[in-house]
């Protein structure tokens, strides 16, 4: 496995390469803050997935500032739009419960964005940090997603409660619950099966499997949604509907490490309230980091 | 919720009642409406500008069909425009005279790939191929297992190499495929950023060492804008030949369909539309055209229906149909065969205007849940003659449905009404042979 990791962070580092030579298309163009340097902007806004609408009204806004306030070239107008951006997705109320003992967290969201991987590399970083932590394996329905689980648990050293395939998510979720309050255990992350909001009947069983949790749990239930940076404008409908079914409490952004910018997550910042915790940079265990409003704002804009 | 394109015209031509020809203001302000719409469907945004531009050369000017308003008129062009874009005919799979053919499936982290080859090699089954599944993703923990797990279940069989060399699995499985007389390979691969040159390089790679007939590459249908970036890296590195463009049961309007299409001239093959192992289908451009601009994909539904209409069940149905003693037990037959073909709000996303239903002209979902609950609350007895059901029944069969003896008695209510059809049609129809769908009286 370490050739794995090995070709991971070169990746990575490429990546990052890659992203600086992209960036400051806005910023290489000049200073001059003419009409061609607006219409570039709103399409790499919309390029990042912010969506139209927004964008509109974000460059109508930022146009009135320039004015207002005077701003000297494309890099000030940048500046203050990226400042903008983070103080919308900076929520200073934002409670990591990720990080509080005790602490049971349900890992939800649409198949494949990250849930069984960004468990697995919450598992690590809690147990790193000499907390228990437990894992719960509710995915019973997708072929070989307990082995999947099981890889990361090995990996952070921690236990994990699993079942057959094809049992009741709930039942498991219920014993992952009481073997945690057992236990002692500081961190029960229950990871779950991937669905589309779309689905009546998986959404409808989620909210069962959250319901019984919030009930035998007497640490603090919260809800994790994990979240595609690659994934457009259905982003904010996936949100709502699971906000709506299970309650939300926090975005978990994966797959950063990409071109993606992940603009529809302050799409979702912005309607629902929910904040970002954490980033997804990658495969391996430790691409996991604390979400940074500035920092994603300025790459959003292309001033990372 | 996004407007549909006709809504958004239907308002900017509003003010026009003229016919005759589209001028170059109302085509400006149609434009911007289709560029808004198709944005909002996450269509990139230079496909969007070039797409725009090519439309709005040939709306300008153009005459206005007698039979339409000018904002149909509008949408005609866009469509046809925006169908042509998407490929026009259907693409096919390109396979080959050589024993074994090999298809090799590639894509992102997370666009459903090893989904896919179950999919695919179980939907070429059927077509009468012998398929053998590769496992190649050695990087993402139990990967390998998932596919095995996927071909115990298909009962097609399934390669897994040892070691973590990706390329020499592949190759391997290949040989594999001569050794068992299988006459197709599918090769499920890691998933892979596409700045990521190792991991691409070894794609490449892979694709050199099998000489797969296809290469397709597997997009999720939420992509967003970065869609385009994804697909050129990976038709430049591995040049793949068409896209398996997945989760297109959600209700994405999956724009990135058409963006790819467009940059890289790949045609879309097929559509992953569920999570079963035969939710897979032959794409159709015309129909994606319409579900990016949000207006309803007949066609589809059409299929759909078809494909959940058990023959048995039908032939059944109509047999009773004709002695005139269509029991409750049909009805809830008919019921499992609509339920079958997906949540109704699936359902009604594809037929045209029916987003235009106010808020609370909303379907009752439920209603359908609560339908089947009761009937299967009530004995075998009842099913047949539910005259017999009294008020101490309807409390029962209510209690045991979790639901109220109003809904119960709204329940039989329908029923009465529907099995009075039912005798209608029965008596008119005589021995005319009828098939399709046949549910009376359905509770919405
Ligand atoms: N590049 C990159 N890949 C990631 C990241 N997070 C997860 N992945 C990859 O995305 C793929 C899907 O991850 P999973 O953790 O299996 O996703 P999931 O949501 O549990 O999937 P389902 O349970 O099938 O719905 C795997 O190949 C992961 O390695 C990330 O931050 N960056
Ligand atoms: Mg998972």
């Amino acid at each position: 496995m370490s050739a794995w990791l090995d070709r991971l962070t070169q990746g990575l580092s490429r990546t990052r390469e890659q992203l600086s030579g992209q960036l400051n298309v806005l910023l290489g163009r000049g200073p001059d803050v003419d009409e061609a340097f607006w219409t570039d902007l709103e399409d790499a806004l919309i390029g990042a997935d912010m969506g139209v609408v927004a964008v509109n009204e974000m460059v109508e806004r930022l146009r009135d500032a320039a004015k207002r306030q005077a701003l000297p070239d494309a890099r000030a107008v940048l500046e203050h739009l990226a400042a903008e951006i983070a103080a919308e997705l900076r929520r200073p109320d934002t409670e990591d419960f990720i990080a509080a003992s005790p602490s049971t967290v349900l890992v939800v969201g649409i198949n494949g964005t990250g849930k069984t991987t960004t468990v697995g590399k919450l598992a690590k970083a809690a147990a790193d940090e000499g907390r228990t932590v437990l894992i719960g394996s509710a995915d019973t329905f997708r072929a070989a997603a307990v082995e999947q689980l099981h890889i990361w648990a090995d990996r952070a050293g921690v236990p994990i409660v699993e079942s057959e395939r094809g049992t009741d998510p709930a039942s498991v979720a219920f014993d992952a619950v009481k073997r945690a309050a057992l236990t002692g255990t500081d961190l029960l992350l229950v990871d779950t099966a991937g669905r589309l909001h779309t689905s009546r009947d998986l959404m409808a069983e989620l909210s069962k499997v959250k319901r019984i949790v919030e009930r035998e749990s007497a640490a603090p239930v919260h809800t994790l949604l994990v979240m595609d940076a690659t994934t457009g404008q259905n982003g904010l409908t996936q949100a709502r509907e699971f906000n709506s079914a299970v309650g939300v409490d926090a975005i978990a952004l994966t797959k950063l490490d990409g071109t993606a910018k992940g603009g529809i997550a302050v799409a979702v910042v912005r309607e629902l309230g929910i904040p970002i915790l954490r980033i997804g940079v990658g495969e391996g265990a430790d691409d996991l980091k604390p979400f940074d409003p500035e920092e994603f704002a300025a790459a959003l804009v292309g001033l990372g | 919720m996004f407007q549909n394109l006709t809504d958004r015209l239907q308002s900017v031509f509003s003010k026009l009642t003229g016919r005759g020809k589209l001028s170059e203001a109302d085509v400006d302000a149609a434009m911007r409406e289709v560029r808004m719409a198709l944005l909002e469907a996450d269509v990139n945004f230079k496909v969007v500008k070039e797409f725009v531009a090519k439309v709005r050369e040939r709306a300008v000017g153009a005459d206005v069909m007698q039979s339409l308003t000018p904002g149909q008129m509008v949408v005609k062009i866009v469509l046809e425009e925006l169908t042509a874009l998407m490929g026009g005919n259907e693409a096919r799979l390109a396979l080959s005279g050589r024993v074994p053919n090999v298809i090799m499936l590639v894509g992102l982290q997370g666009a459903g790939k090893t989904t896919a080859v179950a999919k695919l090699a179980n939907l070429l089954r059927k077509q009468g191929k012998r398929p053998l599944m590769v496992a190649c993703d050695v990087y993402r923990p139990a990967a390998i297992d998932q596919l095995e797990a996927l071909g115990r279940e298909l009962d097609i069989p399934v390669y897994r190499g040892e070691g973590t060399d990706a390329v020499a699995i592949a190759r391997e499985g290949v040989k594999n495929a001569v050794d068992r007389l299988r006459d197709l390979v599918i090769i499920d691969t890691a998933g892979r950023l596409h700045v990521d040159e190792e991991m691409m390089d070894e794609a490449a790679q892979i694709k050199t060492a099998v000489r797969p007939e296809q290469v397709l590459m597997v997009v999720d249908a939420m992509t967003g804008q970065d869609a385009v970036n994804a697909a050129s890296a990976f038709a430049e590195r591995v040049d793949f030949d068409g896209v398996i463009i997945s989760k297109l049961d959600g209700d994405a309007r999956g724009g990135a369909a058409l963006s790819i299409r467009a940059v890289t001239g790949k045609p879309v093959l097929f559509a992953s539309v569920g999570e079963k192992t035969d939710n897979l289908e032959v794409f159709r451009p015309d129909g994606m055209a319409r579900r990016i601009l949000g207006m309803g994909d007949v066609v589809s539904l059409i299929e759909k229906a078809q494909e959940a209409f058990d023959e048995t069940t039908a032939a059944d149905a109509e047999e009773r149909l004709r002695a005139g003693s269509f029991t409750l037990d049909d009805f809830l037959g008919q019921l499992r065969q609509l339920k079958k073909m997906g949540s109704i709000k699936d359902i009604m996303a594809m037929i045209p205007g029916a987003n235009k239903l106010p808020k609370d002209a909303e379907i009752d979902e439920h209603a359908l849940v609560r339908t089947e609950a009761i009937i299967q609350s009530m004995t075998a007895r009842e099913r047949v003659k539910p005259s017999v059901i009294n008020g101490s029944r309807r409390e029962r069969i209510a209690a045991g449905a979790g639901v109220t003896v109003y809904d119960v008695n709204q329940m039989l209510k329908q029923f009465a009404q529907a099995q009075k059809m039912v005798k209608q049609m029965g008596s008119q129809q005589g021995k005319r042979k009828r098939r399709g769908m046949g549910m009376p009286g359905m509770p919405f």
